[in-house]
């Protein structure tokens, strides 16, 4: 049974239709990434997983039990799929160890020093244990976006979501914040990864996932997907791509 | 209090208004020093609870912001919330503290049989409540949505999103403004003179009143008001700056971090 399933999903705001009948399955330990142009709807798909977009129809199943329909404990689910955002969303008043401890000790009701262990050893994976005490606005973007990622990592999610996550940073920060990506695929957690890094995703995925207008147009081990494309757009994609 | 018998040395203008206001807060400083500590009074706890009445009514107000994402139930729930919350607001805000403090001491008078003191603090809370609430919902939503979105990833419910993480922050953004409004406050508590609170504005004119110097009595008046306010704008620019100091010594700018990603031993 896939980790995740997701059926028919649709997503509209209003009149505009974001997805439109999205089905695909996630193994568990699998790394995903989403391309595609932006407006696409990949990184709205990737919101659903945690429901911080509630679907207008559809389903999705995480261990084979819908999260969209019937009792669902919402906050319960976001502890086991973690989150890393464009934009990093670093808590602004807090250090980056508080950071770190505050989902650990105020959601799964761990002792402080439990969090702050588990934080450190978070923090330590990703090259910032150093600066525990530094405020989040002290950090540089690619230094913040790895504090997020261990932020992430110290709820011990199953599942990983990230929103482009280089995507606003300068390029010589996106090398340390691909790197640490890189190290998380080598272990068995699952990885959703939204992205525009094309070297990233034929590198590091088991399945990349073109998706164009609110449907998945083609999806495949990347191999074959970046050197023989099936599809005509995903080609004019990749195209655009390869010129640069 | 003071027995004093202040009608025995008449104060005159004969050695200029400067002279006779330094001796009429000589001889009446006692009474002065009454009408501040009401002032202070009144000024602080209105402060304070209106406040308190502001993030209440700003943070529902900042809740019920439309968003695209809700339902049709939801999108009028909010409105109904929005309408309530905004007659309370605007209500307060388009008419004089003056009238509002006339009409509510006397209209709850047969109800509370309260005295001007209990109700300016009532009086200047409900009116300071209506500005705070427009502060707080403006604080609130001065805050990325981006902190609410990554607290709720991971798990946080929404009152403790609010509480721990946006609260902070837009208090913080909200800060000048609130304090503001207890300098305001200090100021315009003198309108309560017209329900006999006797606060430093009331307490001046009884004073000129009985030396029949009210220019020299008000420059006194005037002298207070300014050491009150201009003593509150320092302290609140003092907690400011502090607030707004980074939270630890750690230095501002530097150099990239030793590297020691994804250690062996860190792993789980």
């Amino acid at each position: 049974m896939a980790l995740i399933e997701i059926k028919n999903l649709k997503k509209n705001f209003g009149h505009l239709e974001v997805l439109r009948d999205i089905n695909f399955n996630i193994d568990s330990g699998e790394v995903v990434c989403l391309i595609g142009s932006s407006g696409s709807g990949k990184s709205t798909m990737l919101r659903c997983l945690n429901l911080l977009e509630t679907p207008s129809g559809g389903d999705i199943l995480f261990h084979g039990e819908s999260i969209v329909h019937g009792h669902v404990n919402v906050n319960k689910h976001r502890t086991r799929v973690g989150m890393v955002f464009q934009s990093f969303n670093l808590f602004n008043n807090m250090t980056v160890l508080k950071n770190c401890m505050v989902g650990q000790t105020r959601v799964l009701h761990r002792s402080p020093k439990e969090a702050e262990e588990q934080a450190m050893t978070m923090l330590e994976k990703v090259g910032m244990a150093d600066f525990a005490g530094a405020s989040a606005q002290q950090l540089s973007g690619g230094q913040k976006q790895r504090v997020a990622i261990a932020r992430a990592l110290c709820m011990n999610p199953e599942v990983m979501l990230f929103d482009e996550p280089t995507s606003a940073l300068d390029p010589e920060m996106v090398g340390g914040v691909l790197a640490v990506m890189r190290e998380l695929a080598k272990t068995n957690i699952t990885m959703v990864v939204v992205t525009h890094e094309m070297a990233f995703a034929r590198d590091v995925s088991d399945r990349v996932v073109f998706m164009d207008q609110g449907v998945i147009v083609e999806e495949g081990e990347p191999e074959v997907f970046f050197t023989n494309p099936k599809n005509d757009r995903t080609r004019e994609f990749l195209s655009r791509y390869l010129e640069a | 209090m003071n027995n004093m018998d202040f009608a025995v040395l008449a104060i005159t203008r004969d050695n200029g208004m400067l002279a006779a206001a330094v001796e009429i807060f000589q001889t009446y400083w006692p009474l002065f020093w009454n009408g501040i500590k009401i002032t202070l009074l009144i000024a602080l706890s209105g402060t304070i609870i209106g406040l308190a009445i502001g993030l209440v009514v700003g943070g529902i107000r900042a809740a019920a912001q439309p968003d695209i994402r809700d339902s049709g139930a939801a999108q009028v729930a909010k409105r109904v919330v929005l309408f309530v919350t905004g007659i309370y607001v605007e209500v307060i805000r388009g008419t004089p503290m003056m009238v509002q403090a006339m009409f509510l001491y006397y209209a709850l008078r047969p109800v509370l049989g309260w005295t001007p003191i209990p109700a300016g603090v009532v009086i200047v809370s409900i009116n300071t409540g209506a500005y705070m609430a427009e502060i707080v919902r403006s604080g609130i939503q001065s805050v990325d949505r981006g902190q609410t979105e990554a607290a709720r990833s991971i798990g946080m419910n929404a009152g403790q999103t609010m509480m721990l993480v946006v609260l902070p922050q837009a208090i913080r953004n909200a800060f000048p403004s609130i304090g503001n409004e207890f300098v305001v406050n200090i100021k315009d508590s003198s309108v309560l003179n017209v329900i006999s609170v006797t606060d430093l504005y009331f307490q001046s004119l009884s004073i000129s009143g009985s030396v029949f110097l009210v220019q020299e009595t008000f420059l006194v008046t005037a002298a207070i008001y300014f050491v009150l306010t201009f003593t509150t704008t320092r302290i609140l620019g003092m907690i400011e700056r502090r607030m707004n100091r980074s939270k630890s010594s750690y230095p501002a700018s530097q150099t990239v971090p030793k590297m020691n990603m994804l250690k062996e031993e860190g792993k789980k």
